[in-house]
Order: structure tokens, then sequence, then C-alpha cells
């Protein structure tokens, strides 16, 4: 068993750089997701701890070990690909079993290892099959057992479920967990679905543009966003995000936009000397922080609906304000019935404020 | 003329000028089988009054051309068929996976002159270098010649097989913890060896009907291919001896369809193909 540390790594592909300066400690025993959308390095970031690339600059670490010159043999992980990179032309067995091949096992050791672990993982039936006659969930599994096999110091995981319907994904993502938990090795997984990397999580790297954002438990990362890239890439709808404006006099504060004005009862203190009168900054409130108010609630701001999404035991209400969109979630068995003009009311306690360059404002 | 009638005729028209090209193909093959059989063939298909193995009781007096036949055809085929297909995996695989920028231009500008090298304009430079190289007369130098002309077009179609393998599959066992050689051998190898067996047959079948190649760089007639020593079947005024022509290259195509057939049932001109994502 092992941690993962980065120490200022970065990586160019010509004058396109991946990964940018990043450095993180990943500890042992530890789950950890690289979050975030196309194009943001995660991808490459793992690739490097894999060593199938090599950085441009830093090192990279696995246990007490330097492995930034060491090639991808010599780093005794196992990594699960996208498209599973199962071998076409070997049996699930000799697929599972392959880590051990090149490890100069022996035959009968392999095939026995390979049925151990193909039956802990509910394949133990496949295994005198191809790959190309089993399912898309099995083939997943395969490639699951082929990366634990060998009892490897590290799990690599690169986006293994993005290519199974949404029913398998959710068994497939429990599964992951449970499997990784039981086993307590350090595991990387790369994903661009948030709900994914909620769920699977122990810290959530969020990534863009080659850098790490923020690095943090999945619900902080949720509940206090570093800043607004964050606040809307995590969260189904996501983070509403509202600019205004900020008016301070006379030991009121009021948030100010074309649409509306809220007065900030209770909240002239906490932002004192954090914040300056007529300064633009953005507010954030997940939509499970807002409900549906009454037009003299000094925390409510109205708005024009704009659609209504049942979900079963919750409902989306989207309401147009001004020109931008704010969803609202509400709990609970029966769909509230709303039309034409909406008020929606902010519970304050979980408001976030940011500044215009999108970094979150700590409160007082 | 009502539309039935047309539909027919149509369709009269349409079948006769297939048979027409049909016939082109179909009935040089019939006369290969009919005519080594017959005492009395001539260049027109007839059945044999009598069916006769005398054509290829004559044919095999000949050791000239069974020699030719059954060891430097052999031997020239066999050699260029071996060392085309290696190279040409080798190749492919390097061109394939490097990261250096114009791989393209290199095959394709390799395949455009590959039809150079082997034709007949580049016969006397070609001539000229095996001559300097003191390989005139000598099996060596026709396996090379074929090699080159046939290498491009060979890299070229193994290429597009190893460009279908998905590079994860080697990188998982890269990660794995295999070698580089061994991820060749383990793993991109079993896979494009069906297209190494296309490879195979068809650099055989290649150097197997050259004729120009070894008719120029051999001298001695001990070492002349089928190709060449089919004219051993002339007369002295230089008209074929039909009979024995026709038995000799019933002979002469045997072996190219028995290989085919080897690697069909041996491995089977298939692909795995990658798995669907």
């Amino acid at each position: 068993m092992a941690g993962v540390a980065f120490r200022g790594v970065s990586k160019s592909f010509g004058a396109v750089t991946a990964v940018d300066d990043v450095s993180f400690d990943i500890h042992d025993g530890e789950i950890v997701c690289l979050l975030g959308p196309s194009g943001c390095g995660k991808t490459t970031t793992l690739r490097l701890i894999a060593g199938l690339e090599g950085p441009t600059a830093g090192s990279i670490h696995i246990g007490d070990r330097d492995v930034t010159m060491i090639s991808p043999k010599g780093r005794d992980i196992g990594m699960v690909f996208q498209d599973y990179a199962l071998y076409p032309h070997m049996t699930i067995s000799d697929n599972i079993s392959y880590p051990l091949k090149v490890r100069g096992v022996s035959k009968e050791e392999r095939a026995s290892r390979a049925a151990e672990v193909a039956a802990s993982l509910q394949i133990g039936n496949l295994l005198e099959r191809r790959p190309g006659q089993i399912s898309g969930g099995q083939q997943q599994r395969t490639s699951v057992a082929r990366a634990v096999v060998h009892k490897p110091q590290v799990f690599l995981f690169d986006e293994p479920l993005s290519n199974l319907d949404a029913k398998l994904r959710l068994e497939a993502r429990g599964f992951i967990k449970h499997l990784q938990k039981r086993l307590g090795v350090t595991s990387i997984y790369v994903t661009h679905d948030q709900a994914e990397a909620m769920a699977l999580a122990d810290r959530i790297a969020v990534m863009d543009g080659g850098r790490i954002v923020q690095m943090a438990p999945p619900l902080e990362v949720y509940h206090r966003p570093a800043n607004t890239f964050v606040a809307n890439f995590l969260g189904s709808p996501p983070m509403n995000l509202l600019p205004v404006r900020l008016e301070r006099r006379t030991g009121v504060t009021r948030f100010v936009a074309d649409a509306f004005t809220i007065t900030a009862e209770g909240w002239h203190e906490r932002l004192q000397g954090r914040v300056d009168d007529g300064e633009s900054v953005i507010l954030g409130v997940r939509p499970e922080h807002l409900a549906l108010g009454e037009a003299d609630d000094p925390w409510s701001f109205p708005g024009e609906l704009y659609a209504t999404e049942p979900l079963g035991p919750e409902t989306l209400i989207t309401i147009s304000v001004g020109d931008a969109l704010t969803t609202l979630r509400i709990f609970g068995d029966d769909p509230p019935v709303v039309d034409g003009r909406v008020h929606a009311r902010i519970q304050n306690t979980n408001l976030r404020l940011f500044r215009e360059g999108g970094e979150r404002i700590e409160l007082g | 003329m009502n539309h039935h009638a047309r539909f027919i005729l149509g369709r009269i028209f349409f079948y006769a000028g297939a048979c027409l090209f049909a016939s082109f193909f179909v009935l040089p093959l019939l006369w290969l089988t009919v005519a080594p059989f017959n005492t009395l063939a001539t260049l027109s298909l007839s059945l044999p009054e009598e069916f006769s193995l005398a054509n290829f009781r004559r044919v095999f007096a000949n050791t000239f051309a069974i020699r030719a036949l059954v060891q430097n055809s052999v031997l020239q085929a066999g050699g260029a068929m071996v060392l085309v297909t290696i190279t040409a995996t080798l190749a492919a695989y390097a061109l394939s996976r490097s990261s250096i920028k114009g791989t393209d231009v290199i095959t394709y500008g390799l395949v455009l002159f590959s039809s150079v090298v082997t034709g007949t304009a580049a016969m006397v430079p070609i001539f000229l270098m095996i001559h300097g190289m003191g390989l005139i007369d000598t099996h060596v130098a026709v396996i090379l010649v074929f090699t080159g002309g046939l290498l491009p077009a060979a890299i070229f179609i193994m290429r597009d097989f190893v460009d279908s393998i998905p590079r994860s599959y080697e990188e998982s066992a890269l990660v794995a913890g295999a070698s580089p050689w061994r991820v060749f051998n383990d793993i991109a190898l079993p896979i494009v060896r069906p297209g190494m067996m296309v490879i195979a047959v068809w650099a055989f079948v290649n150097v197997w009907g050259g004729f120009l190649i070894p008719f120029i760089l051999l001298r001695s007639s001990g070492k002349m291919p089928a190709a060449v020593a089919i004219y051993s079947f002339y007369s002295e005024a230089g008209t074929p001896l039909v009979t024995l022509t026709a038995a000799y290259s019933l002979l002469y195509t045997l072996p190219v369809l028995l290989l085919y057939l080897f690697v069909n049932w041996k491995y089977g001109f298939r692909f795995f193909g990658g798995i669907k994502s």
C-alpha cells in the first residue's frame, strides 16, 4: 500500500499545456476523484501516474519511491481503461491473469487466481469466453478483475463507467466503491460526472485548465466551492449564480439587481471589511436552498415561471429572473402548483458569495 | 412494348453482358482444368476424347522445369514471403505507433514509388545495383528486389491493420507490467496475424508469378523459377507446345492454391476486431 504524490508536475504537448504545475498528496488507502470538463487535464494526470506519459517538469512519487523516470512496468499499478482494453484474442481467464503471466506466475496458479478474483466479482462463469461474447457490464468487471489480480499498490480508473447504460452505471459505481473499501488500495478515479465523483470519492480534486482548482471532501466541495467554476460544475442542476451589486449604507446591506433588491438582514456585520459599498458580487445558492416565498419576504426575489419538472421525490421549478434562469428544487411527493409570477426565497444560511472574478468570499 | 416485356429484355441483356465478362475469367480456368489431361489439346476449349496423364509424364521428364518449380520458385517466393511479412509488420507497427511526425507522408510516399521500383522502368538501375553488389545470378538478388518492390504496399496494408488496434490494449499491457517487446508479442502480433497472412499469401503469389526480375537477374538455368522455366516447353520455333504448357501450368498453380487453403484453414482470413465501445 502506498500514497501518491505530485510535486510541481507539468506536462505539455507541443504548445498545449495539459497539466500545469500540479502538486498534491493522495493518502494511503484513499480514493480520490479527478473531476473536470473535457480537456481539463484529468486523464493526462492519471496517465502521468501510470507512467504512460512522462512529465515535462516536476516529480511523481508512489509510496516513498520517486517514480518520475520509472516505466509503467516498475510502478506496480492496476488500471481500468475507459474502453476496458480487453484483449480480444484471449479468454476472460487469460485476460484477467495477464498481469500474473508477465510476472512469471505458473499456469496453474494463474488459472486459480483468475478464477478466485472472477468469482468475487460475479463473473466466475465466464472464464472460458472471449471479450466479444460478454456484455458491457461483464467486460467492465473483467477489466476491474485484471486490475486487481496482482494486488497492486495503486488503482487507476479512467472513466470506467462512461460506456455503461444509466442503470448499470449506478450498480457498477456501488460495486467499485465497495471493492475499493474492501481492498483498501489507494485509488485515483477520473470522471467528468460530478455525481459519480460525489458518490465515490473520499476527496474530489476539481480540475480546470490543467490546474487543480479545489481538492477537498465531496461535501465541502459541494457546499463550500472555491469559486464559481466549481460551484457551477457540481450539483445537478448546478448552483444558481446571480450577479448583484452591493449597497452598504447606514447599517443595512442590500443586494441589488435589475430585476430585484434583497435586503440582507443580519448580513451587514458578516460582510464587514470583506466587501465594499458598490462592489459587484455573485450570489451563489443551491436549488435546494431556494423555496417558494412571498413577495413581502425580504429574502425573496421574483421571476416568471419558465418550466416545472416533476422528478418523483422532488420537483424542479425554473424561473426567469431578468435574462437569467434560476432553478428551485422543491422536495415532496406532490409537485407545487405555480403559475405566472413566482417568488423564490433564499435560505440565507446557505447563501454563498463570490467576487466578480469568481473566487469565494469567506464570510464572518 | 409494355413494361413487363421491357423488364425481361433488360434482364436478358444484363445477364448476357455479365456472362461475357465472366467468360474472360472462367474460360481460361476451364481450359486449365481440362487441357492438361488431353494429349491432343489445342488452344480451344474441348473435352479430351481420352483422359490421359501422358502430358504430365513428359513434363516430369523435363528436370530443368521441375527443379525450377519445386526448388527455385519455392525458395524465391518463400524467401520473399517471409522477409516481406516480417519486415512489413515491424515497419507498420513502428510507423503506426511512433510519435514522429510525417509517418503518413512516408507511408504514402513509399506506396507511390513502389510502383516505379518493380516496374520495367527501374530494371536498368536495379540490374546495375545488383551487379555492383556482386549478387547477379543468386536467389538472394531475386528475393531482395522482390521484397523491396512489395514492401511499401505491404507496409501500407499492414499499417491499416495495426492502426485498428486501440492503443489502450498495449497501454493496459504496459501497466500490467509487460515490456514493450512483450506487448508486441503478446498483444499486437496475435491481433494482426490475419493481416500478416494476407500479406504473406499476396507476397508469395506476386513472386511466384514474377517473370521479369528473375529473367534479368539470373543467369544459370539451374536457378530459374517456374515462371521462366515455362519457356522450356516452347518449340525451337518459339511456339508453345500446348499440351505440355497446359500440364506444367496446372502444376504451377497448385502450390499457390495449397498455400491459400492452408492459411485459410490454419488462421482464416478474418480479423478479431476491436471491442465495440
